[in-house]
């Protein structure tokens, strides 16, 4: 094919991005906006807004919270991911399709059924709500998209290294620990920072799961009914975007340089799904 | 997950993988007991409240106490009264449009990455990635800074002088519920499309050429059904989570914009009815899953086709 798109072509891409890009540049926009109303035209520079997150303390609480969950579930999803991915991408063995299938369902499960289908087993157990219970579905749904980034790594790694590691006498927990793992370990660590930043944004399951342990989008919604406090979560939401932006170039960074280990430069289009 | 079958099928080649396995092969056990952590996760956190559920639906709230008689009652309430039977259709309604026009506006950008990005192809993916990686609900509350009354939309079109007064359909109903969805789900849709459309041999479009066809008709010919593998797997992923969303029906949809997900949460929530929710969970399973189902099989003919 010749390199050169049509312009129509080009138009729309470009019309497309500045659709995908609007809420997001809004947001710095009304975060430094000197009023208390969330309208155009902007009335002044202030950073007032941000002054007042650092004094909300239910936010610092919902912070705490949504932090302690993140770093759990994606240590969670992670460590489970790793088995799967290396099952799926190692070993043949019967209902291999159907287990891994199996395993991914959350990722087209709508997320309101994951949080139905875990309040009712909690209440029937008699179990309060907690972060705990936050945790399990945010795991749940986060294992999918660990292994989906975990097995490109496994898949793209040198099998001759594995076997080299065991003709020199190594046995199986060796060669995994010190020939497989800091292989795979820049796929590893994309996969602690999608997971983390999917537990951090997400809302659905937080919302039915937490009790009294509010996480941050869970504290965000119940602040959007009232006008005034809005500004406030403007500058939050600022705030988020930015720690979005640089872990995620740091997980694209890390995935990149796994399939650079691996010496496959070509999966990296291929391998975000 | 498209890695995954593609590399057991390699493997399967070398193997010769026979239908039916009566021993199994040295590697089976390893590989059955690695993946056996996050599949008893799955069955304990996932099948086993599923099936709960399902349980559940067929009981009844009586006040307080719960009914354990097994009764089909809760779905007979969730088919006959009409208000479930409406926020039914007006979710798969409002879902649908939403897959069709996510669907429509992905495939162009999906098409411009895969045949004109070059060495840019990561960059643009990254470039479209990105905006979806900000809080959902700050994003979806954003839609309606940008579509309100007030808005930037009407703010510029009342200031360029093109209406008089502030349009009043963008906001509080099922549009607003479209736009927002079709730009939240945007990624989702692209990067399935652009898998497709990249494994494209190109010598078969070079061949359609060569043969006399011209650039439309090796699109509709060649490029579109090559590339329906991706379309329907992004039509899927948008469409079903999209029949469960709650936030943005809530934020944006008005009293005409409330979805299904909205009533089961008001039951597990408010009502305090959770067989009744229970039931009506189920039921938005079953239908979903039919239509996804019933979508494949419709398009089963492309996905046979290997690019």
């Amino acid at each position: 094919m010749s390199a050169k798109p049509p312009r129509s072509l080009f138009t729309y891409a470009v019309i497309y991005l500045i659709f995908l890009y609007a809420p997001v540049l809004l947001l710095p926009l009304f975060a430094f906006n000197d009023s208390a109303i969330i309208a155009l035209p902007l009335s002044g520079f202030t950073f007032h807004w941000f002054g007042l997150l650092w004094e909300t303390k239910a936010l610092h609480e919902a912070l705490y919270n949504s932090l302690l969950i993140a770093v759990v579930t994606a240590i969670g999803s992670t460590t489970l991911g790793i088995f799967a991915a290396r099952a799926a991408a190692r070993y043949e063995f019967p209902g291999k399709r159907g287990i891994v299938g199996f395993i991914m369902v959350p990722l087209v499960l709508p997320e309101i059924i994951v949080g139905v289908a875990l309040i009712v087993v909690l209440i029937q157990l008699g179990l309060s709500l907690s972060a705990w219970t936050v945790i399990i579905g945010h795991v749940l749904i986060c294992t999918p998209f660990a292994i989906a980034i975990l097995q490109s790594a496994f898949n793209n790694m040198d099998r001759s290294l594995e076997e080299a590691s065991m003709d020199l006498g190594e046995n199986k927990i060796g060669t995994f620990f010190r020939v497989i793992l800091p292989l795979v370990t820049p796929g590893i660590i994309s996969s602690l920072l999608i997971s983390f930043t999917i537990s951090l944004d997400e809302f659905i399951i937080a919302f039915f799961l937490t009790g009294t342990d509010a996480t941050l989008p869970v504290y965000i919604w119940s602040q959007l009914r009232f006008p005034a406090r809005l500004p406030a979560i403007m500058a939050l939401g600022f705030l988020m975007v930015l720690l979005s932006f640089i872990l995620l170039l740091a997980a694209e960074y890390f995935r990149r340089r796994a399939n650079r280990i691996a010496g496959n430069p070509q999966s990296s289009d291929e391998s975000i799904f | 997950m498209q890695q995954e079958s593609l590399a057991g099928k390699g493997r399967a080649k070398i193997w010769q993988k026979p239908h039916f396995l009566p021993v199994m092969r040295p590697g089976g056990w390893h590989g059955l007991a690695l993946i056996s952590p996050p599949f008893v996760y799955s069955l304990l956190m996932l099948a086993a409240p599923l099936l709960l559920v399902f349980l559940l639906s067929m009981w009844t709230q009586n006040y307080l106490e719960l009914d354990r008689t097994v009764t089909l009652a809760n779905y007979r309430e969730a088919i006959s009264e009409e208000l479930y039977r409406v926020l039914m259709v007006r979710s798969l309604v409002i879902s649908g449009v939403v897959t069709v026009v996510t669907v429509m506006l992905a495939y162009p950008i999906a098409y411009y990455v895969a045949f004109f990005g070059g060495k840019r192809k990561s960059m643009w993916l990254l470039l479209i990635t990105i905006p979806f990686w900000t809080s959902y609900l700050i994003r979806v509350f954003l839609w309606k800074v940008i579509l309100g009354y007030n808005g930037v939309v009407n703010g510029s079109l009342l200031g360029l002088g093109f209406i008089e007064e502030p349009l009043s359909f963008i906001l509080y109903n099922a549009n607003a519920v479209v736009i927002t969805l079709a730009h939240a789900w945007a990624p989702f849709a692209i990067l399935p499309i652009f898998v497709s459309l990249a494994r494209i041999d190109k010598s078969l479009l070079e061949a359609a050429r060569d043969l006399g066809d011209g650039p439309i008709r090796r699109f509709l010919r060649v490029t579109l059904p090559l590339s329906m593998p991706g379309v329907v797997a992004a039509s899927l992923i948008v469409f079903i989570p999209t029949v469960g969303d709650y936030v943005t029906p809530r934020l944006l949809g008005g009293t005409n914009g409330l979805m299904i997900a909205n009533m089961i949460q008001i039951q597990f929530g408010k009502a305090n009815n959770a067989p009744l929710g229970s039931a009506l969970a189920v039921s938005a399973m079953i239908v979903v899953a039919s239509i996804s189902i019933a979508f494949v099989l419709f398009n089963r003919r492309f996905l046979k086709v290997k690019g």
